[in-house]
């Protein structure tokens, strides 16, 4: 039976070729859309359950007071605190871009320890006020070494910002981001203090290291009770949840991907749908003999499903196959806008999953009308 | 010394009705048919285009149910049997050869002839075994690796009689067998179902237009209209 399988399957081999192309291509789109939406949700992924994140319970915007800091150390269970602020500066266009912050590096290495950085580069980084850190990727990108002069035109703080790279880091997971880029908070606020003290001393928000992570809830909203009434209301919430509130802005568009992926589905879908209920017509009379042999519904629905299964998995497997040049590609082209871009087990689970769903669904119809045609039926289109 | 004792009857059939439905207008194929064929018998139905033969045939051998009235096969009322049951009933016991031969195209004479088999509990060895000595009885056992677009006419309908024999079935049922064929490769296969129905004792019931195929067999039988021509219980 699977050899009469596998043979009906290569009968019409331009037909079969090109319903598994299409195929292929269907499930390569599938699996590049997933990723792309996975990579979406890659900060999500990344963040950790025992960081907390406390900003301006108005919006991200409005910035903290520093002061808040020793009160929010002061809160029991709380292990390290480290603050910063989105820096948002140009580095020679703005076509360059790259995520740039201004934190309060010591105790922020201590809080993220997924960015590995050599001890000697670490000491480096510390001891000068104007170093900076980049991921690898980001100095991959620009072709930046340690000691390299590197110039930030801001937009949000004017002036040219000259900062030394004395350290790079690399993610401990395949997922962790290393297109980052961070330098000393001090550094920027020195200039705040001389040139604007009215905007000098804040920060965008607190990352707060917890001792227990059963007590993160708890915790979060005692800080945010601690500043309740006050002139800067915090809102305190997990890091996942700090990061989920970025992704839900392009809610609309991860939707509209996750649409497109399954309409990609759905049309392959029809192409082999009728690819098979043509093949079936075509077989009628075949069917019929068969039935006649003493084969029943059942082993023709084996024949026409298993057929269309096999179509199926082998356009799915051709576009697995495909999927990881194509995704190399995408890195290596859109790597500035996605920081993780790599094809999860789930999503592979999942284009061969769907490739078998796909024929499965495919042969329903015809294998339902073989199942009930009539020999003499079948047998009268013979003679 | 004693007469021979009459082989039994293998195919009872009494007062069978068969109609089909074109659109509104039903259309009457058989019309209280009454026939009984023996063990071992050759038989031939003949009769114009549209008289019911295939109908007929095909009721005998399982692949059409019957409107009104009863067909027996070796004491089993075929007419009762549930479409499972009679498809089993088919693989067990009816070898059918067609015109058009109606060999698969993607599989090679061997398999084609094996194709029965798989139905079987045979394993693989055993299924090849009993292909090959079914491709022997016909003659073509030379040709077992080609596939049915390398075989002349009458080298395919050889094969699809050694596919109709190789579940050793208690009837064989022929439509129109020559229909396709020159009139050399006809005689072969002809030559061939008398060998099956003398030598190895099967029941042949065979449709034909062709008077000379006709002569092969041991009993002809005319049908017009629906009608068999006698309707006497034969002996």
């Amino acid at each position: 039976m699977f050899k009469l399988i596998l043979r009906n399957s290569l009968r019409h081999r331009l037909r079969t070729a090109l319903t598994i192309l299409g195929m292929a291509i269907a499930i390569l789109s599938f699996g590049l859309l997933r990723t792309v939406v996975d990579a979406w949700y890659a900060g999500v992924e990344g963040a950790a359950a025992d960081r907390l994140v406390t900003r301006n319970a108005i919006s991200l915007i409005f910035r903290l007071p520093l002061a808040y800091l020793n009160k929010i150390k002061a809160i029991p269970g709380i292990k390290r605190v480290a603050y910063g602020y989105w820096f948002g500066g140009v580095y020679i266009d703005e076509k360059n871009f790259f995520p740039q912050f201004a934190v309060e590096l010591h105790n922020y290495l201590d809080i993220y320890t997924e960015f590995k950085i050599p001890p000697e580069q670490r000491q480096a980084l510390l001891k000068e006020r104007n170093a900076c850190v980049a991921g690898r990727k980001l100095a991959q990108r620009f072709g930046w070494r340690l000691g390299d002069i590197i110039t930030l035109r801001g937009t949000i703080f004017p002036g040219n910002w000259e900062l030394v790279l004395r350290a790079i880091y690399e993610g401990a997971e395949e997922t962790t981001d290393e297109t980052r880029f961070f330098f000393h908070w001090d550094y920027v606020n020195e200039t705040l203090v001389k040139n604007t003290p009215a905007v000098a001393n804040q920060v965008g928000w607190f990352i707060s290291q917890v001792e227990d992570i059963e007590r993160a809830p708890l915790i979060a909203g005692q800080i945010d009770d601690t500043f309740r009434n006050s002139l800067a209301e915090t809102l305190t919430e997990s890091e996942k949840a700090f990061q989920m509130g970025f992704v839900s802005m392009t809610k609309a568009i991860v939707m509209a991907i996750q649409v497109v992926s399954y309409v990609v589905i759905a049309i392959i879908l029809i192409v082999l749908a009728n690819t098979m209920a043509m093949t079936a017509r075509e077989r009628q009379e075949e069917h019929a003999v068969l039935k006649t042999l003493g084969f029943q519904g059942r082993h023709l629905v084996a024949l026409i499903a298993g057929e269309s299964v096999a179509i199926a998995l082998m356009g799915g497997i051709v576009g697995l196959i495909a999927i990881f040049p194509a995704a190399h590609y995408f890195r290596t082209a859109l790597g500035n806008y996605f920081r993780v871009f790599t094809v999860s087990d789930e999503t592979l689970l999942t284009c061969l999953v769907i490739a078998l769903i796909v024929g499965l669904l495919s042969a329903i119809f015809p294998a339902w009308r073989a199942a009930r045609l009539s020999i003499a039926e079948g047998l009268r289109r013979i003679g | 010394m004693a007469p021979a004792e009459a082989p039994p009857i293998l195919v009872a059939i009494d007062n069978l009705t068969k109609s089909y439905r074109r659109g509104a207008q039903i259309i009457t194929v058989l019309q209280h048919v009454c026939l009984n064929i023996r063990a071992g018998e050759f038989l031939a139905l003949m009769g114009p285009s549209g008289s019911g033969k295939t109908t007929l045939l095909n009721l005998i051998a399982g692949i059409d149910h019957p409107d009104e009235g009863t067909l027996r096969i070796a004491g089993v009322d075929i007419s009762r049997l549930s479409e499972s049951e009679l498809a089993i009933w088919r693989h067990r016991n009816v070898g059918f050869i067609f015109q058009f031969y109606n060999l698969v195209p993607v599989l090679t004479a061997l398999e084609n002839v094996e194709l029965p088999l798989l139905l079987s509990e045979l394993p693989r060895r055993e299924r090849r075994a009993h292909a090959e000595l079914a491709l022997q009885l016909v003659g073509i056992s030379d040709r077992k690796d080609h596939y049915p677009r390398q075989l002349s006419g009458g080298q395919q309908q050889r094969v699809a009689i050694a596919r109709a024999i190789v579940t050793d079935p208690v009837i064989i049922a022929a439509d129109e067998p020559t229909g396709d064929l020159d009139k050399v490769s006809a005689q072969e296969v002809l030559d061939l179902l008398t060998r099956l129905n003398q030598e190895l004792g099967k029941t042949i019931i065979m449709v034909t237009h062709d008077p000379r195929a006709a002569e092969r067999a041991s009993r002809l039988q005319h049908l017009d209209k629906g009608v068999l021509n006698a309707c006497a219980v034969d002996g």
